[in-house]
This record gives structure tokens, sequence and C-alpha cells, in this order.
């Protein structure tokens, strides 16, 4: 049975052409289609589709470029406005500073201003006193030298014309007077 | 015996004579090659004609494929210089899976690479750029030195691996390359045509037998299916060892 079908392969194959046996012909149709794809593909199709995953790289990063720059110019004005707000802060607090030293300035400024008024009106008032006072008993002693005087001469009933004597008799009472006021 | 009985197919079956005249242009295979040159072309150069940011659907589909083998192979074997060896690879892969898929496409159906001479000149390519590539970056004494004696292996193993070496780059690389492809297209169509053609001949014998004819008409198509993924698989494959070779030349050591 087996060499019957191996007798029968054999005749069929016998005038087979071997498969492996490579026809000349054929290996140089195939390297000249080959080498005819081979340059088109790489004039028309492969510099397209590069340029098409370029383009579409390039899309992507601008994108990514356009938000980062975004964001770092939201940055930038986060930071100017804190930096205007703490400069704002700061002035207003050197104002503050500088009111505040400058009320107490002028607090001090009014204080001794009105000390001073006071003192120069105590003053004033003392020296007028002290002048009212020197006039009064200036008058007084005057006053009272001439009335002791006249009472005297008129109770004595003798006349001092003695100016020297009249002079002497009113100091001595005056000064009588004095230390026994103290 | 009066009748011929059934004749199983043969490698006779994959020689075609010429549809017209005598050259060898106008037999299947190559008006098959030929048709697939000018059908690559085409489908790219208009998918890619446009290049837009946001890619229609024709474009979508070809820049699949181009990017499949541009980052699935190119960039991922290769590496930094890939970009060099893209159109190269993108060629061979597109070549290669076309003709291949002509094998289950109706009234076509054949695949091109069972034809040995096709395989051969796409590894003939192959062979001369991985060769030209290592040559051109390191010359051809430190090529063959580095090749022939690896480093950090005992000295009197170089007399096996010499040699051993030797012939992996210059004789079994191209011949393995060449006959993979040719092998898996030749054995595929050959089962198909088995189960096609015992079919057939079952549907003319008795009619108990006919029933088992559906069951090859059955497993013919099943195996096609199957087919289809071998000859997408050998395709990748090609260009995978392609893409290793030319890596292989690049890479400063083993």
């Amino acid at each position: 049975m087996t060499s019957q079908l191996l007798l029968k392969a054999a005749t069929v194959y016998k005038d087979a052409p071997s498969p492996v046996v490579p026809s000349v012909a054929e290996i140089i149709v195939g390297l000249i289609a080959f080498s005819i794809l081979f340059i088109l593909l790489k004039v028309k199709a492969v510099p397209a589709f590069e340029k098409a995953y370029a383009a579409r790289t390039a899309a992507i990063e601008g994108g990514i470029e356009k938000a980062e720059f975004a964001q770092k110019e939201a940055e930038a004005a986060l930071a100017a406005y804190t930096a205007q707000l703490s400069e704002a802060r700061a002035e207003a607090q050197a104002i503050r500073e500088e009111a505040r030293v400058q009320g107490s300035a002028i607090i001090e400024d009014l204080r001794s201003k009105a000390q001073e008024e006071a003192n120069r009106i105590t003053t004033a008032a003392r020296a007028s006193i002290e002048a009212e006072r020197q006039q009064a008993v200036a008058s007084l002693r005057h006053e009272v030298g001439s009335l002791a005087t006249e009472l005297a001469s008129k109770i004595v009933g003798e006349a001092l014309d003695d100016q020297v004597r009249q002079s002497g008799i009113v100091d001595r009472f005056l000064a009588d007077l004095e230390k026994s006021e103290k | 015996m009066a009748q011929p009985g059934f004749v199983p197919p043969s490698s006779s079956d994959f020689f075609y004579n010429p549809s017209f005249g005598s050259s060898i242009v106008a037999t299947k295979p190559v008006m098959l090659l030929l048709f697939s040159v000018i059908i690559i072309t085409a489908f790219f150069t208009l998918s890619a004609r446009k290049s837009a940011v946001v890619p229609s659907r024709l474009q979508f589909a070809g820049e699949a494929v181009y990017g499949f083998v541009r980052n699935g192979i190119g960039q991922d074997v290769i590496g930094e210089e890939f970009q060099r060896f893209t159109p190269f690879l993108f060629a061979i892969f597109t070549f290669i899976l076309t003709n291949n898929l002509f094998g289950v496409v109706p009234f076509m159906q054949f695949p091109t690479m069972s034809h040995i001479g096709f395989p051969v000149s796409i590894t003939i390519f192959v062979y001369i750029v991985y060769h030209w590539v290592a040559i051109k970056k390191k010359g051809l004494g430190r090529y063959l030195k580095e090749m022939c004696f690896m480093p950090g292996v005992p000295k009197p193993i170089y007399i096996i691996l010499a040699p051993v070496e030797f012939l992996t780059y210059f004789a079994v690389r191209p011949l393995t390359l060449a006959m993979r492809l040719f092998g898996n297209m030749f054995a595929g169509h050959l089962l198909l045509l088995l189960f096609t053609l015992g079919g057939e001949y079952m549907l003319k014998s008795a009619a108990f037998v006919k029933a088992f004819a559906v069951l090859s008409f059955g497993l013919a198509i099943g195996l096609s299916f199957f087919e289809m993924g071998i000859e997408a698989l050998q395709a990748y494959i090609f260009t995978l060892l392609a893409a290793l070779y030319i890596a292989g030349a690049l890479a400063d050591e083993h």
C-alpha cells in the first residue's frame, strides 16, 4: 500500500519543477518591482506621513506651549498684584506712623504753648498783684502816717512841726507795727 | 484504469504559462507582483496626500500601517537611527503583505511570494543594506572582526565560533530569510489546493463520497482564514528580521 502510494507520487511529481530553484528572470523582476515601490513610497508616501506626524506633534506641543505661556502670564500678574498690595500696605503703615508722630508732636507743641501762656499769664498776674500791693502799701503808709499824725496832734494838742521828729515817730510806729505783726 | 484517478497538486501547479506572448512578464505571478506595486503606491499616496493633522478615514488607515512599521518595527528595533530605514522597511512590509494576501483574494488566489525568486530579490536588498550599513559604520576589518570574534568567549572556542558566525552573516541569514517566506507561502497554498482539488474530485465521485466534499471545502475555507494570519505574520517577521539585522549592523558590540 505504502509502496504503491510512493510509486504513484513518484510518477505524478516526476515532471514537477523544483520550487526552490529561483528563476533568474523572476529575481530581476522582483528587484525592479521592489525598487520602484521603494522609490515611490519614499518620495510620495513617507514624507507626507512624516509631515502629518510633525504637524500633529507641533499642534500638540503648540497647545502645551500656549498653556504654559498663559500660566506664566497669570503667575506674573499674581506676583505683580501681590507686590503692589504689599507696597500699598507698607505705604499705609508709613503714613499711619508719620501721622502718629506728627499728631504727638502737635499735641506736645500745643501743650508747651499752653503751658507757656499759662506761665506768662500767671507771671503777669503776679506782677500786677505785687505792683498793686506795693502801691497799696505805699499809699497806706502815707495815709496811715498823715492820719496818725493828724490824730496824734489832735489828741496831744501840740503840733509836731518838726519834720524830722515827725517822720522818726511814724517810722518807729510802723516798725513796731510790723514787728508785732510777725 | 479508465479513470485517471485523483491527481494531487504539485509544484507544477505553481508555474503558469504566459497569459499572452511568451515573456515571463505575462505570467500570473509577475503580473500580480506588478499590480501590487500599483495598488500599494496608489493607496498610500492617496492616503498620505493631505497629511492633515486630523486624519480622514483613509489617511488614518494608511497611517496605521505606516505607524506600525515606523514605530512598532523601526523605532523599537533599530532605535535612534531608525528614520533612515523607515522607507525601506515600509516598502518591504507592504510589498510582502500585499503579495501574500493575494493568496486569499478571490480571483487572484495566488501568493506571489510562493515563487522563490521574489523573496530572493527582497532578501538581496536586505543583504546588501545590512552589510553596507555595517561596513560604512565600522569599516570592513572591524566589521569582520566583531562578527567572528565576539568578546567574552574563551579563545579556543573561536575555532568553531568564527566560521559559524561568518556563515550566519553571509549565508544562513539570507537563506533562511528567503526560504522562510517562500516555504510558508508555498506550503500554505499547496494545502489550500489540496483541499479544494480534493473536494472538487470528491464532488464528481459517488454519492456517498460527495458528503466528504463538504468537509474538504469547509477545511479549505477555514484554512484560508488561517492562511491570512500566516500571510500577515510572515510579512511582519520578514520586516522585523530585516530591522534586526540592520540594528545588529549598527550596534557597536554584539
